[in-house]
């Protein structure tokens, strides 16, 4: 399993797709908390996949100030679909080109498979990682995690 | 580890001995299929461990995919507070295939349920607080999909046939 970046280190900046004519920065966000959420593939054949089920708790996310970026080496055309199959309301980014350049940078890429690690980051409103998770691929973590991390964040 | 935020409490709609060894509680959500097959293999584990077994269900409707899913479960808190609960729910799931207004009124009235008093509840979403206070609970502890199990607290991360249940609750009884 990779070695993901922790908590107290500064969450790399990346600007990157997130639908074919559209960037996104992290540098953006700031002073918002972020959560970036890590995942192999578009298309797990599950209802419930974890994209399906942040979506579903966006707006426990929202009051809570955080902005939700998926993270997956898909490209931009893969991820619209996804994101339309599934009635996703928050932005997938594709860590396509380079291929998993930003999963590379926190820690959470799987070099053998070419895919993100599921790993997950709460960022700070400083662009501070302030907590990170490392999930065993074949696990979705689910939310307990993110929403612990987000309501110990210093108001 | 996930564990439940919320411990089983007199709120819960429990099934079994409330004072069992093991606590079975399934996160759900009626449009499901995977719920739709969990619900003869819980029925199956609870006859299988009887008294020593107790089985609660939470709501947990994934409405961005299962429209049906959050109205469904609101019928089942209204069938709930005029003590049929577990009538409504299981009837949800025999009928899964069939989720929608007509499907609501018909099993309302074939347990006696007021029809009237459904549809004023249902417009005054009198029981979607439950339901997304369910949810949100459900988020809390890790819920990760739909079905999601937690044994005596826990969440089992394994797979739910009749096999894997029974054996993740053999464990928690040992």
């Amino acid at each position: 399993m990779s070695n993901i970046l922790s908590a107290g280190r500064p969450a790399p900046d990346f600007s990157v797709h997130v639908t074919p004519d559209q960037k996104l920065s992290l540098s953006e966000l700031r002073g918002k908390p972020v959560i970036l959420a890590f995942y192999p593939a578009d298309w797990s054949p599950v209802c419930g996949d974890q994209m399906a089920l942040y979506n579903e708790i966006l707006p426990e996310f929202q009051k809570l100030g955080a902005v939700l970026v998926g993270v997956s080496v898909d490209g931009v055309w893969c991820h619209e679909a996804f994101a339309k199959d599934r009635h996703l309301q928050f932005p997938l980014a594709a860590d396509f080109e380079p291929k998993g350049e930003i999963a590379k940078a926190y820690g959470a890429y799987r070099t053998v498979e070419g895919v993100c690690e599921r790993a997950l980051f709460v960022i700070d409103r400083e662009g501070v990682i302030a907590w990170s998770y490392l999930s065993p691929v074949a696990i979705n973590p689910g939310a307990d995690g993110i929403l612990e991390a987000l309501e110990n964040l210093p108001k | 580890m996930s564990k439940l935020s919320i411990e089983v409490n007199a709120d819960d709609h429990i099934q079994g001995n409330s004072t069992a060894e093991c606590s079975l509680v399934e996160y759900g959500d009626y449009e499901c299929p995977h719920c739709g097959t969990a619900y003869p293999i819980v029925k199956r584990v609870q006859k299988h461990f009887g008294k020593r077994l107790s089985f609660v269900f939470r709501n947990f409707p994934l409405t961005q995919i299962h429209p049906w899913a959050e109205p469904a479960a609101e019928v089942a808190e209204f069938a709930g507070v005029h003590g049929k609960f577990w009538e409504m729910h299981d009837l949800l799931f025999e009928n899964q295939e069939n989720l929608g207004e007509t499907l609501f009124l018909n099993l309302a009235d074939k347990l006696d349920l007021s029809t009237a008093q459904l549809q004023t509840a249902k417009a005054s979403q009198t029981y979607r607080s439950r339901v997304r206070a369910d949810f949100s609970g459900g988020a809390r502890s890790g819920v990760n999909g739909t079905p999601t199990f937690f044994i005596n607290g826990r969440r089992h991360n394994g797979p739910f046939d009749f096999d894997s249940l029974s054996e993740a609750i053999e464990l928690a009884l040992r």
